[in-house]
């Protein structure tokens, strides 16, 4: 079915197609209307799930974990400030090893409170286990909801995921949306069976157990980094599944107009179809650019990043997010995945977009510009555009 | 380049769960103990509420009277609190 969807009912229906059974959830915007979509349904009895409104995000995480615990297919949503409010959960939803999939419909941080979209909730997540995916339009939030759960739920991986949105720019943005069949995403998505964490009073179980030392605390944690490892192995066969069955795929980053380029511009989120615009502008005009999409975060995809960057002159990494003091944070995290190479290509930290700023195509074109005298001084700056 | 550490994924077992129940019995609590009550038989007049009173069941009923389980008792002073004759004493575990 091709509807007329905002981003926010995109997700709802991957939610319901992917038969989340348990949805604990909070208003918050810019997601509001995921929740609001998922009730409607629940009222009109065409959501066979319990859906249960809390009385905050940290109720939603902490509600979603025990759930999971018992070993149903959990799905909520959250932005900003609920995420922050919710952040102590992550860290627990992830090392109980709960494959829960969030939504985050990514806003900017409070102080001075903003609604619009910046990506530095998102990304204060990446230090908790979860698996992290940014979408780009409307159609790769639904797609990747859907995946989010057959990857999580993989036992070489047994982590919660998290799908990104940009707030507004897609969350309430209109967008042509194919909606697959629930036959299609049955035959994806088999139902959940846990072997590791599920209820049975005839298996008791101790969940949520305390290390009082650090040996076993290490372990644990290193079983949580092996999984995320596993997770890239994991996520390629998703996605060549999900390809089989839809014919759209969706890799760790995507490469546009990257075969012979010398400079490349690297982004995440919605922005990225404005930059590939003006890439093809920049193109025609016979300049030698190329874009890289940062669509997995977590696991972070290091050798796909040091493949498609290695041959560049430079590199602007483009970041909705600020590390005060530090720059753009995917800055840092790519100048990480170069740094073993021979000739490391000149990389500036672009921080665009800061709460909603707006981005406009020729925008792209001064960040060339500005590139090419860091290239000339041989050094990389970081710069608010 | 850095290597990755080699590490041994243990899949669904390297999930911090317990299945094993009824485990607390394994659990050396006693260790905890910086203080621990010493009982005066001559003086204690079989009420039974030290018995009653521990919070983790240390003490066992026997003929003589109460008898501490030192393997679990956290030497909380519960025991030594509650006594109406003061029967138990609590005394520093470097001086035992």
């Amino acid at each position: 079915m091709k509807d007329f969807l905002t981003g926010n009912e995109a997700v709802a229906w991957a939610a319901r197609l992917s038969r989340a059974r348990y949805i604990p959830n909070y208003p918050i915007s810019p997601q509001t209307e995921i929740i609001e979509t998922l009730a409607q349904w629940h009222a009109d009895g065409q959501l066979e799930a319990d859906f249960c409104p809390m009385d905050s995000e940290h109720s939603v995480m902490s509600a979603a974990i025990g759930a999971s615990a018992t070993g149903v297919r959990v799905f909520t949503a959250s932005s900003s400030q609920g995420i922050e409010l919710m952040h102590e959960m992550l860290y627990i939803a992830a090392g109980l090893r709960l494959p829960i999939v969030m939504v985050n419909c990514s806003r900017g941080l409070s102080a001075p409170i903003t609604l619009l979209c910046d990506h530095n909730d998102y990304l204060g997540m990446r230090d908790t286990g979860w698996i992290m995916v940014n979408t780009q339009n409307n159609q790769e939030a639904l797609d990747s909801t859907i995946m989010a759960f057959k990857i999580s739920e993989n036992k070489d991986v047994l982590l919660p995921s998290v799908v990104n949105l940009d707030g507004y720019v897609l969350s309430y943005t209109m967008e042509p949306t194919i909606v697959p069949e629930q036959g299609v995403v049955d035959r994806f998505l088999p139902s959940y069976r846990p072997t590791h964490a599920f209820f049975d009073p005839k298996q008791p179980m101790v969940q949520g157990i305390a290390v009082l030392d650090g040996v076993n605390y290490t372990h644990f944690r290193k079983q949580v980094h092996k999984a995320q490892l596993n997770a890239k192995r994991v996520m390629e066969k998703v996605c060549s599944d999900w390809r089989k069955t839809t014919g759209r795929h969706y890799g760790m980053i995507e490469k546009y107009e990257m075969e012979d380029a010398e400079m490349a511009i690297v982004t995440q989120g919605s922005v990225s179809t404005t930059a590939k615009a003006e890439v093809q502008e920049m193109r025609r005009k016979g300049m030698k650019i190329g874009l890289l999409r940062l669509r997995v975060m977590r696991p972070l995809p290091k050798e796909e990043i040091r493949n498609a960057l290695k041959d560049m002159k430079g590199v602007a990494v483009v970041d909705k997010n600020l590390a005060p003091g530090l720059g753009g944070i995917a800055h840092s995290e790519i100048r990480d995945c170069l740094y073993d190479i021979e000739e490391q290509p000149i990389m500036s930290s672009f921080v665009m977009g800061l709460g909603g700023k707006p981005e406009e195509m020729k925008q792209f074109a001064q960040i060339i510009d500005m590139l090419k005298k860091d290239m000339i001084d041989k050094r990389g700056r970081v710069r608010f555009v | 380049m850095i290597e990755e550490h080699k590490i041994k994924y243990e899949g669904a077992k390297g999930v911090p769960v317990i299945r094993e129940t009824g485990n607390a019995t394994k659990v050396h609590t006693g260790l905890w103990r910086t203080e621990r009550p010493i009982i005066d038989y001559s003086k204690c007049i079989k009420c039974k509420l030290c018995y009653l009173y521990c919070p983790v069941t240390a003490y066992a009923w026997t003929k003589k009277g109460p008898a501490c389980n030192y393997y679990f008792c956290k030497g909380c002073g519960i025991c030594a609190e509650e006594c109406p004759v003061k029967a138990i004493t609590m005394v520093k575990e470097e001086r035992c």
